[in-house]
């Protein structure tokens, strides 16, 4: 390159459904780029030699590749670039805390002009989706080999395409009667259309993978039964065991885990009651406690079935560990955020239903373990707020379902299961294990990373090698 | 898909259901249950598993035809499919030789109740089975138990067959029997279950109840299904089915079973005993 550009430090902003009519429905809140402003982003990239975001992306996608694909409208090469690594663009385009990955390293992050990359992927994907033809891979002959996949969430929907493209014989075992995990239980349409993440799953069904849904492992078989059969296993059963903070009146009519909220709304689709039949309340005042994606999906979930909607968080909003365009996108909607606030129990009425939280104010004290400063109590603050529900968004850890069920896998103390963390092999003959289930609750392109590296790991054992 | 191999109406409102369902058929133990949907757009519901025939990879379940998901599961004929059968779900009874075990069975819990009864007798066990009904013709698989267990007695709230009145007799049955048991276990709808663990309480017999709780998924995963057991949360769908009915927060399980009612999905396993009971008690 002789001459020089003039850099172009404007991200393009992605269209999106005003707040006002968004919190009314449960739509897709972006609309995604359109030809021509995917285009004018891609252009701004400067196709760095040492491009260091693709040093920071878990699955290692060639990033400026797919980019100058954009900024020359070769579209179809530049959707061939990013499935070379990723399996699942559509859902890491719109869901990936980029802000964390490639664009918090892309080098015109200096001058606050970072790249919008997870955009672009998600046009690519959109772009490739309506073209109603996707380009199928050339799948090798059968290595003679069968492995068996547990959990159909994002870490092991990628183990499972990652082998079937290199001949191997793959089944998923999943305990829903879905696949996709996290993609299709927890987060809601307006941020991820499950019709997105159903298309996702057919291409896999249609390289071949065989899939089991309704199968619980540990209990409809157990992993030692399943291994007389396959070769090799991958756990990636994730992290769906709710925390609940064990106070008082946390059993009332009205309080729910987050799991449970966004199950009944997303998976069960309730909140097209009674088209579908699990029913979903319409309550008046919701209270989401916490402060991550969960937090903040169960938040405006909650506004959009009609409620008044708060977020109680006991740290300050610096600290809120959810993504920044979701915190943005809850208050334009008019989420209402209480921080500093801590729940120490609820009342109920005469029926049995939660009719309000007790509260304790907070201030920021010395920095804790994590650096974050810790939230002290204000000794008097107590006040009570009316809610008819409370969604407890506090966290979850590994369903010990399979842990305990599989005798000489270790496991960790919050009874995540112990992997290495470059091959994903367990303490178990036979076993991987990646994602949510070995980090706790984490993100959909980590779980991925991990997934891809226990593929490759999977495949050097069934070959012969070690799988180091 | 899951085929229905077989579909009838047993007795006045209460239906039973045999699903081919091999991989569950080979695991199933007494005292698990399995959750199902009865179409596409359908809930998830949990019902106790009643009976399984290993070899021809079938299980059977029987359930009062109450909410929207099980009138429409009544209505499926033989040879039709259903999306969702997962299982076998929550723990196996526990079954061991405790001596003398007294099973109390009501409404669809007569149903759930046999396998526990087989079990218990393979343990060696001497079995005594209770059935309860609100009248004689309500009850089922009499002749099933009669050449299974010990001794077979019953209660009916019309009095028309075996003691009159409900599961609030059973101190009586206890004395009358006149040979010390050694457990109690019961089956049936929340209200029996605790009006039968009220009655054991004072006589010190430990009574294992098998929870109903609603539930989405079966695996732990949402955790509607938390029940107080000993001043403890408890998930029933993996920490349970089966809890000491002495130590169950009865008060908060009914609450929490009833938060769906006004939606008309009335969950399962709710049956009518509470009103007739009341109305039986007004009478006498
Ligand atoms: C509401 C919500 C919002 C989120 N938002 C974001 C976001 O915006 N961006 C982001 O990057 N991440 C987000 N996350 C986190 C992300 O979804 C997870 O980190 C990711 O899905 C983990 O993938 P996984 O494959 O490890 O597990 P999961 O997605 O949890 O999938 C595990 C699967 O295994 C199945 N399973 C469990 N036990 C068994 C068993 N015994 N037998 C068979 N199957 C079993 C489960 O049913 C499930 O389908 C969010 C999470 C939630 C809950
Ligand atoms: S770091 Fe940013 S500018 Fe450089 S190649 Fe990657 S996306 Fe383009």
């Amino acid at each position: 390159m002789t001459e020089k550009k003039v850099l172009d430090l404007i991200r393009r902003e992605m269209p999106k459904q005003p707040p006002e009519v968004r919190k009314f429905n449960f739509n897709e809140v972006a609309f995604g780029y359109s030809e021509e402003l995917a285009v004018e982003e891609a252009k701004r990239c400067i196709q760095c030699k040492k491009a260091h975001c693709v040093q920071n992306c878990p699955v290692e996608i060639d990033i400026p590749a797919f980019i100058q694909c954009v900024a020359d409208r070769n579209f179809a090469e530049g959707i061939r670039i990013i499935k070379q690594k990723n399996c699942l663009p559509a859902i890491c385009g719109r869901v990936c805390p980029q802000e964390d990955q490639c664009e918090k390293v892309c080098t015109l992050v200096k001058k606050e002009g970072q790249l919008a990359i997870g955009r672009i992927e998600r046009f690519l994907a959109d772009w490739e989706a309506r073209q109603g033809h996707v380009d199928m891979p050339e799948i090798p002959e059968w290595t003679g080999k069968k492995v068996a996949v547990i959990g159909g969430g994002p870490a092991g929907l990628t183990v499972a395409g990652d082998l079937i493209l290199r001949g191997h014989k793959v089944t998923i075992f999943e305990a829903l009667h879905k696949l996709g995990g996290v993609l299709v239980y927890g987060i809601p349409e307006f941020r991820l259309p499950k019709a997105i993440v159903n298309r996702e799953v057919d291409y896999l069904k249609s390289l071949g993978v065989e899939v089991y849904t309704d199968f619980v492992v540990g209990k409809t078989q157990t992993m030692d039964s399943l291994l007389e059969e396959y070769d090799a296993a991958f756990v990636g059963s994730g992290a769906g065991l709710p925390w609940f903070m064990e106070i008082p009146g946390e059993n009332l009519n009205g309080v729910y885990s987050a799991n449970e909220y966004l199950t009944r709304l997303n998976l069960m689709k309730g909140y097209l009651f009674p088209t579908y039949h699990t029913p979903i309340k319409a309550h008046k005042r919701v209270a989401v406690v916490g402060g991550g994606n969960v937090a903040m999906d169960c938040a405006r979930s909650a506004l959009r079935l009609g409620a008044e909607s708060r977020i109680v968080y006991r740290r300050s909003r610096e600290e809120l560990p959810a993504r920044m365009e979701e915190i943005e996108n809850a208050e334009e909607e008019g989420v209402i955020f209480d921080f500093l606030t801590l729940p120490l129990r609820y009342n109920g009425d005469a029926s049995g239903w939660v009719k309000e939280m007790i509260v304790q104010k907070m201030e920021l004290g010395e920095p804790d373990a994590s650096g974050r400063r810790r939230p002290v109590p204000i000794e008097g603050s107590e006040v009570a707020v009316p809610v008819d529900a409370v969604v407890c968004a506090i966290g979850n850890s590994p369903n010990p379902l399979i842990g305990s069920t599989t005798p000489g896998l270790l496991l960790g103390k919050k009874g995540n299961i112990e992997a290495d963390e470059e091959t994903g092999k367990t303490s178990r003959d036979k076993i991987w294990a990646g994602g949510d289930v070995v980090t706790g609750a984490a993100t959909v392109i980590l779980a991925m990373g991990a997934g891809r590296k226990a593929a490759n790991s999977i495949h050097e054992y069934l070959m012969g090698g070690d799988g180091e | 898909m899951y085929k229905i191999i077989a579909s009838r109406m047993i007795v006045p409102n209460m239906h039973i259901l045999t699903i081919e369902a091999p991989v569950i058929a080979r695991q199933v133990q007494a005292g698990q249950f399995i959750i199902l949907r009865a179409e596409e757009e359908g809930e998830r519901i949990p019902l106790s598993v009643s009976d399984w025939d290993r070899a021809r990879g079938t299980i059977t379940t029987i359930f009062m035809n109450i909410g929207s998901t099980t009138s429409r599961l009544s209505q499926l004929a033989s040879g039709s499919f259903i999306p969702t059968v997962v299982g076998p779900l929550g723990n196996a009874s526990e079954i061991e030789h405790f001596g003398t075990v007294l099973l109390i069975g009501g409404c669809y819990g007569i149903g759930s109740l046999y396998p526990v009864a087989r079990a218990m007798k393979e343990k060696g066990n001497r079995v005594l089975v209770v059935i309860e009904a609100r009248s004689s013709y309500l009850f089922f698989w009499e002749d099933r138990y009669r050449v299974l267990v010990d001794k077979l007695l019953h209660i009916t709230r019309d009095g028309s067959k075996g003691l009159k009145g409900h599961i609030g007799r059973i101190p009586e049955i206890l004395t009358a029997l006149d040979e010390p048991v050694h457990r109690v276990l019961i089956n049936g709808c929340t209200f029996c279950l605790k009006r039968g663990s009220d009655a054991t309480r004072e006589l010190g017999i430990k009574t294992v109840v098998d929870l109903n709780p609603i539930m989405i998924d079966g695996t732990g995963m949402c955790g509607v299904c938390r029940v107080s057991v000993g001043g403890m949360t408890k998930f029933a769908c993996v920490q349970g089915p089966e809890f000491d009915g002495h130590e169950v927060d009865w008060a908060e399980l009914a609450q929490r079973r009833k938060s769906y009612m006004a939606e008309e999905v009335i969950p399962l396993r709710t049956s009518k005993c509470e009103e007739h009971a009341h109305q039986s008690e007004e009478v006498s």
